[in-house]
């Protein structure tokens, strides 16, 4: 029989189209303003007990809230307006104290049965939320700068240890040259070092009389560091991230040497960029001898008092990255102090070093790096140049007492404020290589609104254009396509939750887009089925030759659409890789929906019967 | 159907190709003015690409463009410029100035010292010099990408001279909607870019579906010149083309005026491009085709494909 589905393809469209239906189900269901609240660490509990201390804040307060919820250590409270929540993440912080993050967040709404089976509403991007969105780069020549000081330490322990003296080591652009006084010294010393140091190729040279071991990293070496250096930033700024207090961050690796980091509902940008920036770290050093070796040693003013200098041995004992975890407090006298706790090398390191050298003085410097960012006239255009630096300030030089162990304190900090953000820094991990804001977008939350709003305007907007005109042109064949057309926007609003696709506003363009082109797929069938009803088909016959011509044409054009829309998603980033989402989806939906749905209403609407003319 | 039933029915059609010289002057002086533009004027490159940093704010009450920018480079801010945007209350303002980050609030720190002025920082992207080169080279070669990749597709599902045609129609259409933004100025930002290759999608939809009845006529229409057969296919695929066009265009309508002034651009772009990909898929390629002598040998019948008879009722 012609036109007519077997009763298990019927059913299986109408299951796909009925699933479709369900999972874009969450979608209709608005978001909650909601503050979340969790514990500043992991030892941190939050229970039912701090919960209903916020809810009797906000009681004192006047603010209206529900559905609180306490779920794996972490709160939910729900609010009527936006306004509320801002008021009352305020309250809540002062009566939590800063033991517990109180972040903004969006609470959605998904009825219990749709979560059971896994729905859930998309996701929306920060133009349609506010928030911010940062790039940040890492520098890998310093991160590689960085690693070779410690190579250079390390080397000069070893030779020392095995007896060979070596007259000098420096550092040049990723070259360590060791000198040696003679060529035997030079024998053992390459020797030694092919086993211990196998991360780097050897040069031996000759000048000035001297014999030279020069080192350089292998490639492959320069890779891991560099891998590294961004592994370990990502996973600080992940850390720093959390202290800060936002719900549903993004941090992310992109490309070699670049970081993401997306922010929804963050307002205070300069709060949130002087954390994630953050360079500060800490060295402990010995004081210098008297009599060391000027090359042995480094002068450092301090930072209270840029006049007074002392001088520093140029070997690192530890640094903030052996800090396993750091607190801010004040002393008896109330001056602001940091108590900090050493893993356990680092704890090694430190006894070490402090045993043998009591009554020495020990510095702790703190050292930021910073980033001078001038334009310079070059070739008549205007660029910027970006110069790193190093600041290193002493903070405090005190005599060692006794050996120290895992915990100690450190003093010498200006302001309370300071103490606990350098505790936060220390606890969240230093960065393992300066890094620097490359892209930064912030978005109010008021624009998002706008754009959601204006967005879901341009939707309806040209769906109803569509349908209209679909309806006078085509009449019942014009009321079919819009059932599918109505399928399609359902269908796709499906796969994107179902995905957790993110929805932004070019993606929302790319919808609009996709509902134009949708009725394309319809009218090349039901332009082919007129024409071949011109042509003195019968009726049945003409929506078979129709359906069956038009699908070679459809799926040609709609292949190659979807290629481009595959490239677009490759070179895009953020809004537009949203845009390449949502059209390539579309794309799928729309063959489905244009071919098996229309094809199944027309057969059920005409299909099996004697025709004498279509409503076409 | 039969052969004469076609056949016939040409005289009663527009004759398309009849105007393809006037159409092919006139593609030329389109793409002589944009590539003219593009070359004198250039393109005027948005955030994205040429980095720097930019700040939206949005006031109570419409503000003096010419006094408010006066006031922030009396706040020490160089090479300002200041612009309305969408509404007379939405202001950008643009700097030269390298990153800071806290340049947002420093713009509208300067602009509250005018008490007058009740303001909101809605919002403030800053991108780096590097960074916009480096999207300036993705999206270039991106788009270079799109136009190989379909020239591949269709070498191999049509043959080779409708792979040409249907690529320099492409690039007709990117040509044109590039000599368009650079002519009125318009910012060429990343969702621009996106248009771009949405309409290098979308006009090659057309294309091939004016191909394909080419290449279907060419298979089973054994009398009529190359020029009539593209004539027959042209007229056959007309109503499908217009209609799709006028739907696309419907829906960017509604973009253009209810979707905001993020994508107003972005809107403009596309209903460009569906206007002119329109055209060169009626025009452009067929024309190409001709010129390249497109002929039956061309699109000999693969024996596997016997369709052709098969359709006789």
């Amino acid at each position: 029989m012609i036109n007519k589905y077997p009763l298990w393809k019927y059913l299986l469209i109408i299951t796909v189209v009925v699933m479709g239906f369900i999972y874009a189900l969450p979608n209709l269901y608005p978001d909650d303003p909601a503050v979340q609240l969790t514990g500043q660490r992991g030892s941190v509990q939050l229970t039912d007990t701090e919960l209903n201390k916020a809810a009797k804040a906000l009681d004192r307060a006047g603010i209206s809230y529900f559905g609180q919820s306490v779920e794996n250590n972490s709160g939910l409270i729900r609010f009527k307006s936006d306004a509320d929540q801002l008021k009352a993440k305020t309250v809540i912080q002062q009566a939590l104290g800063d033991n517990y993050v109180v972040a903004l967040n969006l609470a959605p709404t998904t009825p219990q049965w749709l979560v059971d089976i896994g729905a859930g509403p998309m996701k929306l991007g920060l133009d349609l939320r506010g928030g911010v969105h940062f790039l940040m780069e890492v520098d890998m020549k310093e991160a590689i700068a960085q690693r070779n000081e410690v190579y250079i330490s390390e080397i000069k322990t070893l030779l020392r240890t095995e007896r060979l003296r070596y007259r000098r080591i420096t550092r040049d652009d990723g070259v360590i040259s060791i000198r040696f006084k003679d060529e035997e010294l030079r024998e053992k010393a390459t020797f030694l070092l092919r086993n211990e140091f196998a991360d780097f190729t050897q040069v031996e040279r000759e000048a000035d009389n001297s014999f030279y071991l020069d080192l350089q990293l292998s490639e492959e070496a320069v890779r891991n560091i560099e891998d590294y250096a961004v592994k370990q930033n990502l996973t600080t700024l992940r850390n720093r991230v959390n202290e800060l207090g936002v719900s549903e961050p993004i941090v992310q690796r992109q490309g070699r040497n670049r970081i993401v980091i997306e922010l929804p509902g963050v307002q205070d940008t300069a709060a949130a960029k002087r954390v994630l920036g953050a360079t500060a770290n800490l060295e402990f050093r010995l004081e210098a001898r008297s009599d060391s070796n000027t090359l042995d040693t480094e002068e450092y003013p301090f930072r209270n008092n840029p006049n007074r200098l002392a001088t520093l041995e140029r070997d690192i004992i530890i640094t903030g990255n052996s800090v396993s975890n750091a607190q801010s407090a004040f002393d008896e006298n109330g001056v602001p102090q940091v108590n900090i706790d050493l893993d356990s090398q680092g704890g090694k390191l430190m006894n070490r070093a402090t045993r043998n050298n009591i009554r020495r003085r020990m510095a702790v410097l703190f050292v930021e790096h910073k980033i001078k960012t001038t334009v310079v006239e070059h070739a008549g255009e205007k660029v910027e140049k970006r110069t790193p630096y190093v600041e290193k300030h002493i903070i405090s030089l005190a005599t060692i007492q006794s050996a120290l162990g895992n915990s100690f304190r450190i003093t010498g900090l200006d302001a309370p404020g300071e103490a606990s953000e350098l505790a936060l820094l220390l606890r969240a991990g230093s960065l393992a290589a300066p890094i620097y804001f490359v892209e930064e977008r912030t978005i109010g939350p008021s624009l998002g609104k706008e754009n959601i709003e204006l967005g879901v305007t341009s939707v309806q907007i040209g769906m109803a254009l569509v349908v209209i005109f679909m309806l006078a042109f085509y009449k019942v064949f014009g009321i079919i396509a819009n059932l599918a057309l109505t399928a399609n926007l359902v269908m796709l609003a499906a796969l994107m939750s179902m995905m957790s696709a993110t929805l932004t506003l070019p993606g929302i363009a790319g919808i609009v887009l996709t509902l134009g082109m949708a009725v394309d797929a319809n009218v090349l069938i039901f332009s082919r089925i007129k024409e071949e009803l011109n042509n003195g088909m019968s009726p049945q016959m003409a929506i078979h030759a129709g359906f069956e011509r038009a699908f070679v044409t459809i799926f040609d054009a709609n292949l190659t659409t979807l290629l481009v829309a595959v490239i677009l998603f490759a070179v895009g980033t953020g809004p537009v890789k949203g845009f390449a989402v949502t059209l390539s989806l579309g794309i799928l939906t729309s063959m489905f929906t244009a071919i098996m749905v229309t094809r199944a209403l027309v057969n059920v609407v005409y299909g099996g019967r004697q025709l004498k003319k279509l409503s076409i | 159907m039969t052969e004469d039933n076609i056949m016939s029915r040409i005289n009663r059609s527009i004759d398309f190709m009849a105007g393809r010289k006037i159409a092919g002057i006139l593609s030329i002086i389109l793409i002589v003015l944009s590539i003219g533009s593009l070359a004198v004027n250039q393109l005027k490159l948005g955030l994205d690409f040429t980095g720097g940093t930019l700040v939206e704010v949005g006031f109570e009450q419409a503000p003096e463009l010419e006094a408010l920018r006066l006031q922030l480079e009396n706040a020490g801010f160089e090479d300002v410029t200041v612009q309305n945007f969408g509404s007379e209350r939405d202001v950008l303002v643009r700097l030269a100035q390298g990153f800071s980050p806290t340049v947002g609030n420093e713009v509208l720190g300067a602009i509250k010292q005018n008490e007058a002025y009740t303001v909101e920082l809605k919002r403030a992207e800053f991108v780096g010099a590097q960074v916009g080169e480096e999207l300036r080279d993705q999206g270039g070669i991106g788009m270079l990408l799109a136009l190989a990749l379909v020239m591949v597709y269709v070498a191999l599902r049509f043959q080779f001279k409708f792979s040409v045609a249907s690529v320099a129609a492409l690039a007709h259409d990117v040509i044109i909607m590039l000599g368009l933004f650079s002519i009125l100025q318009l910012d060429f930002d990343l969702t621009v870019l996106a248009a771009v290759l949405a309409v290098i999608g979308y006009s090659l939809n057309d294309t091939i579906v004016v191909s394909d009845r080419i290449r279907e006529n060419f298979r089973r229409l054994r009398t009529g010149s190359p020029i009539e057969i593209v004539n027959v296919s042209l007229n056959q695929t007309l109503g499908r083309t217009l209609i799709t066009s006028l739907t696309t265009l419907l829906v960017l309508l509604a973009l253009f005026f209810f979707g905001g002034e993020l994508i107003h651009n972005f809107a403009i772009a596309l209903l460009v491009g569906v206007l002119v990909g329109t055209y060169s898929s009626i025009y452009v390629a067929a024309n190409i085709l001709l010129m390249m002598n497109i002929d039956r040998d061309d699109l000999i019948v693969p024996e596997t494909e016997g369709e052709v008879v098969d359709d006789r009722p």
